[in-house]
C-alpha cells in the first residue's frame, strides 16, 4: 500500500518525539537548558504539528481506508491482549489537526507567557508529556491504549493545574481535578471490563463488529459506563466542578488542556464508540439530557462570574455540553464539527485572556479592567473574533457548527432540547460580550500603578493569537459549507456510517432556524451592550431585584456546597465513625479483649503453681489413675 | 485367688503405701524412702510375673536387678540434693520449699 511506511514513521514519531522531549527536558532542563529550556520541546512540537498535518492529509488522500498499525504487543495475559496499535481515520485526522496545531501554538505562546518563571523547564517538560499522552489517546486503536493516553493527559492536567504548587489554591485545584476525574475513570474502567467480558477483546474493530450481538441491557450499561468516563473528563454535570477550579493553572494550560484538547477526549471517546451508542437509544437519550442540562446550567453561571478565566471556563463546560447534546441527538458530525471549531476559538479566547492578564500584571478580575481596547489592540481584535465565533455569528466557525447541532435537535423532534439550546445560545452571547465590554470598553478601573504598566504582549504571544484567529473566523465556512453536506460531512462519513443527511434548504426549516438563532445571538450581544456600556447601573439593579437568581448563578448553583455536604461531609463522618467506633471499639476492642482474656486466665490459673513438688506429683498420679481407668475401660470392652 | 494374684496384691499395696508417702509426708527423707518402697513394689510385681508367666527365662528378674541398681544411684543423687537443700534452708520439710510459687 502506497505511503504506509511513511505513515508508520509519522505515527511513531508523533508519539515518540514529545516523549523524548519530556524526558530530556525534565532530566537536563534545570542544569543545562535553563532559560533555553523551551528550544527542544518547541522544536519537537513543531515537527509533530507538521506530522499531524501530514497524517491528516494522508486521510484526505485515502478517503476509503483507515491506517491501522499494530506496532507491538504491550500486554498479553490469557485472552487479554493489549497492543500498541494505532488507527488513523478521519475522526483521528480531525483530532490530530486540533491537537497538533493548537499544541504547537500554545508552546510558542508559553515562551512569552512563562518567561522568567522558576519552573520554566518543568512547564515545557509537562507540556511535552501532555502532547505524548494526547497523541496516544487519539491514535490508539483499542480501549486499553486509549485509556493509557486518557490517564496520561489526566496526570498532566493535574501536574499543570497545580504547576504553581506553592499556592495553596492551585495545589487544591489540582487535587480536585484529579479526584473528580477518578470518579469518571472508575466508570470508564468498569465499562472496559464489561466490554472485555462481553466481547473478549478491547480492539475497536473487534468490539464494534460484535456491537449488534451484545444484549441490549449489557450494551446500555457499557455505554453508560463509558459515558461516565466522558462526563468526568469532559466536565459534564455533575462532575464539572473541577474545570472552573482548573483555571488556577497557567493560562496556556487552560487553553491547551482545559479548552482545546483534553476536555474533548470524552467527546472523542463517545464519538469513537459510535457503533456501540447507536444501538443503545436510552444511552443516547441520557447523553443528550446531560449535555443539554450542562450547556444551559454552566452558561447561566458564566453570566455573573467576575474572573475572566472562570467565565471562559464555564463557557467551555457549556460548549462541551453542546457537543454531547449533538452526539445524543444523533447529530454526530455536527458534534465533531463543533469540537473542531471550538478547539480553535476557545483556545484563542483563553490565550487572549492570558494576554490580558499578562498586560494587567496578573489581575484576573474583570471589575479591575476596562478600556483596554486602545492599549492592547491586537489582543482586543483577536479576542473579539473568538467571542463572535463562540456565540455563533455568521459566518464564523461557531455559527455553522452550533446551528447544525440545534438544527439536528429540531429536525430530530427534540423541541425542548432545541429551545434550551437557543436559550443557551442567548446566554452565551450575553456573557461573551459582557466579558468583551467589561474588559475592553468603558473606563479603566485599574489602579494608577497597574494602568501605567499595561502593554501589548510580546510577538511570540500575539502571533499565535493571530494564527488561531484565522481558523476561528474561516474554519466554519471552509469545512462546514454548505450545511449538512459540507466537506466535513463527507470527510467523516467513513466513521459515522449509516447517518442520514437531510438536504439542507435555505428557505426551509433549516434556513429559518439559522436566521432565528442568529437573531437570538445578536439580541444577546445587544443586551450585554445595554447592561455593560449604556446603562452600567442596570446589572446591580437587576441583581437586587432578583436576588435568588443572582445569588444562585454567582455561587455556581451551590454545587461546590452540595459536594461539600453530600460526598465530602458524609465521607468524613463515615471516616470519623470508622475511627471512633469501628477502630477504637471493635478492632482495638477485639485485640485488647483478647489480651485481657489471657491476662484473666493467667490470673486465675496462677494459684495452680504452688511451688510444692508434692502437689505436682499428686497431679501426675491423678492423671495416671485417670489414664489407667480409661484404658482399662476400653480394653475391657 | 491364685498365688500370682496374691503377689500382685502385695505389690499394689506396697505401691499405694509408697505413693501415699510421696504425696502426703512433709519430710523429704521420708519421701525418698517412700519412693524406694514404690520401686520395690514394682520389683515384686516384675519378679512375680516373671516367675508365674514364664516368657524369656530370667528377663523379669533382670529388670528387677537393673531397677535396684538405678534406685541406688537415684537415692545417692536424691540424698545429695536433700543435703544441699538442707544447707541452704536449714529444713527438710517439703512445704518450706515453695520458691517457685506462681
Amino acid at each position: 500500500m502506497e505511503g504506509t511506511q511513511y505513515m508508520k514513521i509519522a505515527v511513531a514519531l508523533l508519539v515518540l518525539l514529545p516523549l523524548a522531549g519530556f524526558i530530556i527536558t525534565l532530566l537536563f532542563g534545570k542544569r543545562f537548558f535553563r532559560t533555553k529550556a523551551h528550544l527542544l520541546p518547541v522544536a519537537l512540537v513543531t515537527v509533530t504539528a507538521v506530522l499531524s498535518i501530514y497524517a491528516f492529509e494522508w486521510v484526505v488522500r485515502h478517503p476509503d481506508e483507515a491506517f491501522v498499525w499494530n506496532a507491538f504487543s504491550w500486554v498479553a495475559a490469557g485472552r487479554l491482549t493489549g497492543e500498541w496499535g494505532f488507527l488513523v481515520d478521519s475522526l483521528t485526522g480531525i483530532m490530530l489537526l486540533v491537537v497538533g496545531i493548537i499544541g504547537m501554538l500554545v508552546h510558542y505562546y508559553s515562551i512569552g507567557y512563562m518567561k522568567d518563571d522558576p519552573g520554566y523547564y518543568r512547564f515545557f517538560a509537562y507540556l511535552n508529556l501532555f502532547m505524548f499522552a494526547m497523541f496516544v489517546l487519539i491514535l490508539a486503536n483499542n480501549y486499553l491504549l486509549l485509556f493509557l493516553g486518557w490517564e496520561g493527559v489526566g496526570l498532566c492536567s493535574y501536574l499543570l493545574i497545580s504547576f504553581w504548587f506553592r499556592k495553596k489554591s492551585a495545589s487544591q485545584a489540582g487535587k480536585k481535578a484529579f479526584l473528580v476525574n477518578r470518579v469518571g475513570d472508575f466508570g470508564f474502567t468498569l465499562g472496559m471490563f464489561l466490554i472485555f467480558v462481553t466481547t473478549g477483546t478491547l480492539q475497536f474493530t473487534g468490539v464494534f463488529d460484535k456491537a449488534e450481538m451484545i444484549g441490549s441491557g449489557t450494551l446500555l450499561w457499557i455505554c453508560l459506563l463509558l459515558f461516565t468516563g466522558a462526563v468526568g473528563k469532559s466536565a459534564q454535570f455533575p462532575l464539572h466542578v473541577w474545570l472552573p477550579d482548573a483555571m488556577e493553572g497557567p493560562t496556556p494550560v487552560s487553553a491547551l488542556i482545559h479548552a482545546a484538547t483534553m476536555v474533548n477526549a470524552g467527546v472523542y471517546m463517545v464519538a469513537r464508540s459510535y457503533p456501540l451508542f447507536i444501538h443503545a437509544h436510552t444511552a443516547m437519550l441520557i447523553v443528550m439530557i446531560i449535555g443539554t442540562f450542562t450547556a444551559i446550567y454552566s452558561a447561566y453561571i458564566a453570566i455573573t462570574q467576575n474572573d475572566i478565566k472562570r467565565v471562559i471556563a464555564y463557557s467551555t463546560v457549556s460548549s462541551l455540553g453542546f457537543m454531547f447534546l449533538a452526539l445524543g441527538a444523533g447529530a454526530w458530525v455536527a458534534g465533531i464539527f463543533y469540537l473542531f471549531a471550538h478547539g480553535f476559538f476557545k483556545g484563542l479566547l483563553f490565550l487572549c485572556s492570558g494576554s490580558v492578564i499578562h498586560a494587567m500584571g496578573g489581575e484576573q478580575d474583570m471589575r479591575q479592567m476596562g478600556g483596554l481596547r486602545q492599549k492592547i489592540p491586537l489582543t482586543f481584535w483577536t479576542m473579539l473574533i473568538g467571542a463572535i465565533a463562540l456565540i455563533g455569528v455568521f459566518p464564523l466557525a461557531g455559527f455553522w457548527a452550533k446551528d447544525e447541532i440545534l438544527g439536528g435537535a429540531f429536525v430530530g423532534g427534540d423541541y425542548v432540547v432545541w429551545a434550551v439550546g437557543i436559550i443557551t445560545a442567548f446566554l452565551t452571547a450575553v456573557f461573551a460580550f459582557r466579558l468583551i465590554f467589561m474588559t475592553f470598553f468603558g473606563e479603566c478601573r485599574a489602579s494608577e500603578e497597574v494602568r501605567h504598566h499595561i502593554h501589548e504582549s510580546a510577538k511570540v504571544m500575539t502571533i499565535p493569537l493571530v494564527l488561531l484567529a484565522i481558523p476561528s473566523a474561516l474554519l466554519g465556512i471552509l469545512v462546514g459549507w454548505p450545511p449538512e453536506t459540507g466537506w466535513i460531512h463527507r470527510f467523516l462519513e467513513p466513521v459515522f456510517f449509516d447517518l442520514e443527511h437531510e438536504k439542507f434548504a435555505w428557505l426551509g426549516v433549516g434556513g429559518g432556524l439559522m436566521v432565528f438563532s442568529l437573531a437570538v445571538a445578536l439580541l444577546g450581544v445587544y443586551v450585554a451592550y445595554v447592561m455593560y456600556i449604556r446603562r452600567t447601573e442596570l446589572p446591580a439593579r437587576l441583581a437586587a431585584r432578583l436576588p435568588v437568581a443572582y445569588e444562585a448563578s454567582f455561587n455556581k448553583m451551590y454545587m461546590d456546597q452540595v459536594y461539600e455536604v453530600v460526598p465530602i461531609r458524609s465521607t468524613i463522618a463515615f471516616a470519623g465513625w470508622l475511627w471512633t467506633f469501628f477502630d477504637v471499639k471493635v478492632i482495638d476492642g477485639a485485640v485488647n479483649g483478647l489480651a485481657r482474656l489471657w491476662e484473666l486466665a493467667g490470673e486465675r490459673l496462677r494459684p495452680l503453681q504452688t511451688g510444692r513438688v508434692q502437689n505436682y506429683a499428686l497431679s501426675i498420679f491423678a492423671g495416671m489413675v485417670v489414664l489407667v481407668v480409661v484404658l482399662a475401660w476400653f480394653w475391657g470392652s | 485367688m491364685n498365688a500370682l494374684q496374691w503377689w500382685l496384691t502385695l505389690s499394689i499395696l506396697l505401691f499405694c503405701i509408697g505413693a501415699y508417702g510421696v504425696l502426703a509426708r512433709r519430710n523429704v527423707i521420708v519421701v525418698v524412702m517412700s519412693l524406694e518402697v514404690m520401686l520395690n513394689a514394682v520389683n515384686i510385681a516384675l519378679v512375680a510375673i516373671a516367675n508365674f508367666r514364664g516368657g524369656a527365662p530370667g528377663a523379669g528378674t533382670l529388670f528387677a536387678l537393673f531397677i535396684i541398681t538405678i534406685a541406688a544411684a537415684e537415692v545417692t543423687v536424691g540424698l545429695a540434693i536433700v543435703i544441699a537443700n538442707y544447707r541452704n534452708k536449714r529444713t527438710v520439710q517439703t512445704d518450706q520449699f515453695n520458691e517457685l510459687k506462681g
